[in-house]
């Protein structure tokens, strides 16, 4: 089997049917693109202006951007989004690490896969803000409520994509491997890790993604100091526009990390199929 | 003798783990966490009785409802997208900014516009639902294989019979895929709404709990979560293995 079929949970049942498709014209979708985005904020405006909701609730782009773009002046804002980031970056390493060390050791022998499968399936489901109470409680509306909640939820995310990644390692490489007596470190530098990197970074990219929602949520729900407290806060505030422009934010938030990462998978995997777009 | 070995599998590490939870906290010396037996109690005082028609079922049936309206629409809209090119690239990338915003930050907003009742929180969890299963979809249809688009073009097939036998068996692995990360999303999108805002459901009553030091009843909210959150799993993995069994069977000949 392919190592290039993996993507998102479904790894194992993944399609990637390549069809070159004849480009057209390398200009029209990004012109029709930007066409979508202004159609997207004209609908905005006058269902603001015009619509049944009160414009006090939600007001038009026009008051929105510009509010949008006054925030990157002010420090408190980049503060909130430092705060925010940060409860990510350590949620996510942490996770992470934890997960591929967990993974390689559970992935590479049988009795334990098999051992502890039926309590992987069971943690992995448990959505992670249930755990809000929990960490609201031993920690108040702190870093480490925040962190609590992201580690546990990206842990089974990744965790999972490695058992996957693990178990794919092709039976001639395990035997060369084995025939030419490495030793458990060897295999995991050379047999396990190319294999499993895929993986990997499937698991990353989406945990980065999960992690920043939940980042946001403790914020929103706990109050620690970030991005979705300061949207908390503008609402109890009644600063309507304010709010508006933070989400707007945080959407530009999203798409950065978004993008950050699926460049940093394509730069890992250079190497690898699904990116030279060689047919397997 | 191979079917008790993986009973054994099954058992012994999950049973191991329930142990070692019951000797650690045989003396009650951390507040924090309850033992099993006051747990166990709690859970059937707390969401058997009352709650159940209280807290339960008005969660259940939000959750399930907004996952319905979502599949429904994501697939028909990603179809509709997927098909056509110039929708494609005209939509996208206003879809993929949507999709980047974190779907919890959008509660205060729609407590703002809808206000605190069912509508706001089956809007929230459909707006936080719809674009795995949406953007899957559009990724879907737009790579069908050319071979069997072609195939189809010579066996003259047009309209629903095509979308049938053509269109959606060929995006429905990446269909599946979406719907699976939608009910990740949707649980946790009907929590979190729950718990900023509500005057009912699981997730208000946990927080509810938790404000009030019961810490037992708070953990029993917790476990129900978590055995929600494994029942979907199940489901889904049934109705996957039923719709999906063809696709499965494909890849495994394919080896």
């Amino acid at each position: 089997m392919s190592v290039s079929q993996h993507d998102l949970a479904l790894a194992q049942v993944q399609p990637r049917i390549a069809r070159p498709r004849i480009a057209t014209r390398a200009k029209g979708p990004v012109v029709l693109g930007a066409l979508g985005i202004l159609g997207f904020l004209l609908t905005w405006e006058l269902f603001s202006r015009l619509g049944p909701v009160d414009p006090h609730y939600l007001p038009p782009p026009s008051l929105v951007l510009p509010q949008f773009f006054t925030n990157f002046t002010y420090t408190d804002f980049w503060v909130a989004i430092a705060q925010t980031m940060r409860a990510w970056a350590i949620g996510l390493t942490v996770a992470v690490a934890s997960a591929v060390v967990v993974g390689v050791v559970i992935g590479s022998s049988d009795f334990l896969r098999r051992a502890t499968h039926s309590t992987i399936e069971f943690l992995r489901p448990i959505p992670a803000v249930a755990l809000i109470p929990v960490a609201a409680l031993l920690y108040g509306p702190e870093l480490q409520a925040e962190l609590l909640i992201i580690v546990y939820a990206c842990f089974w995310l990744v965790l999972v994509q490695v058992l996957y990644g693990v178990a794919d390692v092709d039976n001639v490489a395990r035997d060369t491997a084995l025939v030419m007596q490495m030793n458990f470190l060897q295999r995991v530098r050379h047999l396990v890790f190319p294999t499993l990197l895929p993986y990997l970074m499937t698991g990353v990219r989406l945990a980065a993604v999960v992690a920043l929602i939940l980042a946001v949520g403790v914020e929103l729900i706990v109050g620690t100091p970030g991005l979705g407290q300061k949207v908390a806060l503008a609402q109890i505030n009644d600063a309507n526009v304010q709010m508006y422009s933070l989400i707007l934010a945080s959407g530009v938030l999203g798409m950065a990390v978004n993008g950050v990462m699926t460049v940093i998978e394509r730069k890992s995997l250079f190497w690898h199929e699904s990116v030279r777009g060689g047919k397997s | 003798m191979n079917a008790l070995k993986s009973l054994l599998h099954f058992v012994v590490l999950p049973v191991l783990l329930i142990a070692l939870w019951w000797f650690t906290t045989r003396d009650g010396a951390n507040f924090f966490v309850p033992q099993p037996g006051p747990l166990v109690d709690a859970f059937v005082e707390v969401w058997l009785g009352e709650g159940f028609r209280n807290d339960v079922v008005p969660s259940v049936a939000r959750l399930f409802a907004a996952l319905a309206i979502s599949i429904a629409l994501g697939i028909s809209l990603g179809v509709l997208i997927g098909s056509v090119e110039w929708v494609r690239s005209l939509l996208s990338p206003m879809l993929e900014f949507v999709r980047a915003v974190p779907s919890t930050i959008i509660i205060p907003v729609l407590l703002l516009v809808i206000g605190i009742n069912d509508t706001m929180k089956v809007t929230l969890i459909v707006l936080g639902c719809i674009w795995p299963v949406l953007l899957n979809t559009v990724k879907g249809v737009a790579s069908i294989d050319g071979v069997q688009v072609d195939t189809g073009r010579v066996y003259g097939l047009s309209g629903l019979v095509r979308l049938r036998y053509l269109v959606l068996p060929a995006a429905a692995p990446q269909i599946f895929a979406g719907i699976r990360q939608s009910l990740a999303v949707g649980l946790v999108l009907m929590v979190t709404s729950e718990m900023f805002a509500s005057t009912d459901g699981i997730g208000y009553a946990t927080i509810n709990f938790q404000n009030r030091i019961a810490i037992p009843e708070m953990w029993s909210g917790i476990v129900l979560l978590g055995l929600i959150g494994v029942a979907m799993s199940v489901l889904f993995q049934i109705v996957q293995s039923r719709v999906l069994g063809w696709y499965v069977g494909l890849k495994e000949s394919a080896k």
